[in-house]
């Protein structure tokens, strides 16, 4: 059963049917899933959803599919819990990690977003699946595609650390190394895609795509017992993670399921391509974009299209935005692994660090709850790590060897 | 002088469902203007009402996004093709 009313532009309001499309014909602006709230408030209940299976689709009912999803069902519901630990590295009263370095099955949060943009892709009769990618993305619509029999093609940065692209091709999609960074690679596929019957998953199907990111929020809220927390600090690229997020709150409060939320958004972006956070802390309307120059690859967007509501969400929830050097990122990835045992990824390392800058520089306090938005995994950019974290202790098989080298 | 323009999919209806159309001028200011000539009407889907470019409208030359050249006072020469793309985002981790 559908409860998808259609397609609206964020700009301007003007309606469109639900279909592959995902600008405005007449502002250029981007559009958005709009539902049938009425049908699904009284219907989707805390009872409901947790009588559900343990992944994304438990909460269907707000999620941009006509029928039955088919894509996606061991994705989501990936830890969430109290990290002591780092709270205390950080000195704050109550900290929380939501994990998704382990969300099935490519180990990032795009996992989630694949898996609404392919069931939805079905359902709009495409049968062969692409994406411009950084590399969490093409891991993912690689994996999830095969799994759905679709055919995949996908467009990558050459640069890409060799982890992201081992775990493309072992999928056997067509994989394209183009040439120049990651705003390039989107522009050729944003051309390719108006020459190409494919779905394009963060182009074309993107309105249903980034839907898939609000469960990241849902299952937040659910995890907390049904509430949300005082302060998040999220990663952000194209800044569409964080607005959805804030998405999936509101929806969750509109539907009666939680109470009134007052959460602080804030961005975390890596310090040479900071097009979001400079916006904030200028208090400037227009994104600057720039061109990126950092070791977190995943989030090296320069001209992030969701910049606008990102900074909006910002502003409205009296958040901010800061910035991490790639030395911060290192360190923030090893206290993170070395308090919670959390092996991140670069971007998780920009969330930590940024996260420890705002509540050293007082724009978080220390005794209110705060959640920290871990999304991806570190064993695919070890190249970022490798000469940062010191060497196995090398010694003989004998026991003089050990007592002589190895002292705790 | 005259250049390539490529058009994106939601304009096409102005330009009579052509991908690319040529336009003249020395400026992208100048192609934006020449482009309305010809075709009527999609100057205020690039622009608002105040003459600026749109927000999610963006424009390149020969692949180089205009904010990072001398946005619409950019030159433009012989042989040079602008690209109007509509913003877009996703791809990255977040």
């Amino acid at each position: 059963m559908s409860f998808i009313k259609g397609l609206r532009c964020r700009e301007c309001g003007r309606e469109f049917p639900a279909k592959a499309i995902f600008v405005c014909e007449y502002c250029f602006g981007s559009l958005e899933v709009d539902y049938d709230y009425e049908r699904i408030h009284g219907r989707l209940t805390r009872q409901l959803i947790e009588s559900r299976p343990a992944n994304i689709w438990r909460y269907r009912e707000l999620l941009p599919i006509d029928g039955d999803p088919t894509v996606g069902f061991h994705t989501g519901m990936t830890p969430f819990y109290r990290a002591d630990r780092l709270g205390h590295a950080l000195g704050v009263k109550e900290l929380y990690i939501k994990d998704d370095s382990v969300c099935h099955p490519t180990l990032s949060f795009k996992d989630r977003v694949v898996s609404v943009a392919l069931s939805r892709a079905k359902e709009l009769g495409f049968d062969t699946v692409s994406c411009a990618s950084t590399g969490n993305l093409a891991n993912s619509v690689s994996a999830l595609a095969a799994h759905a029999g679709m055919k995949r093609v996908i467009f990558i940065p050459a640069d890409l650390e060799m982890g992201k692209v081992i775990g493309s091709l072992i999928y056997a999609p067509r994989l394209v190394a183009v040439e120049g960074n990651y705003d390039e690679v989107n522009r050729l596929c944003a051309e390719v895609a108006a020459r190409r019957k494919w779905a394009f998953v963060n182009i074309n199907i993107r309105p249903y795509y980034a839907e898939g990111s609000k469960t990241y929020g849902f299952e937040i809220a659910e995890q907390m017992g049904w509430k949300t927390p005082r302060h998040i600090v999220v990663p952000a690229a194209s800044g569409s993670l964080l607005v959805k997020i804030r998405k999936g709150f509101k929806e969750l409060h509109k539907m009666g399921l939680i109470p009134q939320p007052e959460t602080r958004f804030y961005a975390a972006q890596a310090q040479g391509c900071a097009p979001i956070v400079t916006a904030v802390q200028e208090g400037s309307d227009i994104i600057k974009p720039v061109k990126p120059k950092t070791i977190a690859k995943s989030l090296a967007i320069g001209n992030p299209a969701d910049g606008y509501y990102a900074a909006d969400a910002i502003r409205e929830t009296n958040g901010w935005a800061a910035e991490a050097s790639d030395e911060e990122i290192v360190d923030a990835m090893k206290l993170l692994a070395q308090t919670e045992g959390i092996f991140t990824e670069t971007a998780g390392g920009v969330t930590v660090a940024v996260a420890k800058k705002l509540i050293e520089g007082k724009r978080i306090p220390r005794d209110e709850s705060i959640v920290l938005c871990i999304t991806g995994q570190g064993l695919k950019t070890q190249e970022a790590v490798a000469d940062h974290i010191g060497k196995p202790i090398r010694i003989k098989p004998t026991l003089s060897s050990f007592e002589e080298h190895v002292k705790l | 002088m005259a250049i390539v323009v490529r058009i994106p999919t939601p304009l096409q209806k102005l330009t009579a469902e052509k991908p690319e159309v040529t336009a003249e001028g020395g400026t992208v200011q100048e192609i934006l203007q020449d482009l309305e000539r010809q075709y009527p009407g999609l100057k205020e889907r690039l622009c608002d009402p105040t003459g600026k470019l749109r927000r999610f409208v963006n424009l390149y030359v020969n692949e180089e996004d205009i904010r990072f050249l001398k946005q619409e006072a950019t030159p433009i020469k012989d042989g040079d093709e602008l690209s109007i793309i509509p913003a877009i985002a996703g791809g990255s981790d977040a």
